[in-house]
């Protein structure tokens, strides 16, 4: 049965063209987005509400982690740097780690579980009960009023997200090594600043934290309003923006790292 | 200016494959109450998002204040839907804002009037449904019956030449079904409007209602004034007002045979 042996092959060829159509989607989504951002700038208050809601709202969650984060740095750093007795290396090590890795990485895991997930379920839940079907008949382009505030809202958001996780991470840091294990102040805190780089390490934290910010947020928003609009529909829309993101952090973050650090 | 605001000639609309609408012929005279009745499932909302702009038809006409809807541009259609209002089922109130900021929502979004005017606006608008004392509860406040008042204080916000109604009576208690019917009529009558109301609710609409248009299976089955209905001897017309449980649309789903359930075709 030659038509029977070409069923997986048929399968596999309809899911590429499945994947290739929804990513095709998603870049009009995004060009949609963009090109509709005109009311954000005449009506700046729609986007500081965005993100006093994906910003403001995810603060704890960002400040609690980076410091135990930090702190967990700091531990292990010390317990590595001290074999090789360079224990005064700790600030860099600390420092380091955050700004150009788990800062931003880890800021972006914690928007994408908390922010994210917030997204598509309000929006997913917004088309389910027609109100963005009722903005549509209203005259009001739901992507200019709904979606394009909350997409420039988490893209703010995000890098300043990151920082204050690198900065509660240094901290927590300085914590565990100063003030509990006795590493010397002066050397954590100078050699700190003579090693990280604005250029090279901060702002290179920073574009990965703004690429991020926008790959969560679109994808976010994206299943929010591609959700079939039943309860269903709306709880796989927001499990799979918390799994798309995830992957896509630690994905784009791959590249990045290859871009900006080992010259690739 | 014709008399009729919305015009529609054999329009057919299909769903991929499945022909939901066949040769719709349909027309609401300005200030006129009319009733698009059916069961569900029938298509009633579909020729609703048709008039709305929302679906383009496969085949024939849709015109409302003599603009053919499915030839306008996004901005025409949107200069369109700003003279038209639309009830949603359970009212689609924007969870997020009050009572007060959901009708303040369309003149804040199209007009530059001053915020004292807007809200003098508002609270007519609300005073006009019975609800100017809600206007700062949340939509989670309200009862499914306010709710839906909220939101028809919403969709006349603008003073629109036309208004549609998406089952407006569907799962209200017999007060609230009382208030929703004689606003319909009210604002109607008060602002000029028209009203298309799609239900099947036949004892509450056929109070209200100027003219009844009944759709079965994607047609046109009956049409008149709700004393002709009331008379008619139509089959699926008698069993609709009457209730019955079997007749036209009957009581089983498609099947096949017992024989065949049962595994007893052979025997």
């Amino acid at each position: 049965m030659p038509d029977r042996a070409l069923i997986p092959v048929r399968k596999l060829g309809h899911r590429a063209i499945d994947a290739i159509w929804r990513l095709g989607v998603v870049a009009r989504f995004f060009i949609w987005t963009l090109t509709r951002s005109g009311g954000c700038l005449r009506r700046p208050q729609l986007v500081m509400r965005e993100i006093f809601s994906a910003g403001v709202l995810s603060l704890i969650i960002i400040l609690v982690s980076g410091l135990f984060v930090g702190m967990v740095l700091g531990l292990q750093g010390y317990e590595t740097l001290q074999t090789y007795g360079s224990e005064e290396a700790l600030g860099v090590l600390v420092a380091l780690s955050l700004v150009r890795e788990l800062g931003p990485v880890v800021a972006a895991l914690l928007f994408a579980s908390r922010a994210g997930s917030a997204m598509t379920a309000e929006i997913g839940l917004m088309r389910a009960t027609e109100q963005i079907d009722a903005l549509q008949m209203m005259a009001v382009d739901p992507i200019a009023r709904v979606i394009a505030p909350r997409f420039w809202g988490g893209v703010i958001s995000m890098p300043l997200l990151a920082a204050l996780f690198s900065a509660m991470g240094v901290f927590g840091g300085y914590l565990v090594g100063v003030v509990l294990i006795g590493v010397d102040e002066g050397s954590f805190w100078s050699q700190m600043q003579a090693a990280v780089d604005f250029g090279d390490d901060i702002m290179n934290g920073v574009i990965k934290s703004g690429v991020f910010g926008v790959a969560v947020t679109l994808i976010a928003l994206f299943e929010g309003f591609d959700a079939p609009p039943t309860a269903e529909g709306v709880s796989r829309a927001t499990t799979r923006t918390v799994v798309t993101s995830s992957l896509a952090i630690l994905v784009l973050d791959f590249i990045l790292t290859a871009i900006m650090f080992t010259g690739v | 200016m014709s008399d009729a605001l919305v015009e529609i000639r054999d329009l057919s609309f299909s769903y991929g494959s499945r022909m939901v609408l066949k040769g719709i012929n349909l027309t609401a005279h300005r200030g006129q109450v009319v009733a698009i009745m059916g069961n569900s499932g029938c298509g009633k909302t579909t020729l609703l998002r048709l008039i709305g702009g929302a679906l383009r038809p496969t085949h024939g006409s849709c015109k409302v204040d003599g603009q053919e809807v499915s030839a306008l541009t996004q901005r025409e259609l949107y200069d369109l839907r700003r003279r038209m209002g639309m009830l949603f089922q359970f009212g689609a109130l924007f969870t997020d804002m009050s009572v007060f900021e959901n009708v303040a929502f369309q003149l804040r979004e199209h007009t530059g009037l001053p915020e004292p005017l807007i809200r003098d606006l508002v609270l007519m608008k609300l005073h006009a449904v019975g609800l100017r004392g809600a206007h700062a509860l949340m939509p989670s406040e309200l009862s499914g019956g306010m709710a839906r008042r909220v939101a028809l204080a919403r969709s006349i916000a603008l003073d629109p030449m036309l208004i549609m109604y998406d089952e407006p009576f569907a799962g209200l208690d017999p007060i609230s079904l009382g208030v929703a019917g004689n606003l319909i009529r009210r604002l109607t009558d008060t602002l000029g409007m028209t009203s298309l109301v799609v239900t099947h609710d036949v004892q509450e609409s056929l109070k209200i209602v100027d003219y009844v248009y009944f759709v079965s299976d994607g047609v046109i089955e009956a049409e008149g004034t709700p004393a002709d209905l009331r008379a008619s001897n139509v089959p699926y017309v008698h069993q609709f007002i009457h209730g019955e449980a079997d007749g036209p649309v009957p009581f089983h789903y498609p099947s096949r045979s017992w024989a065949e359930d049962l595994g007893l075709a052979h025997a």
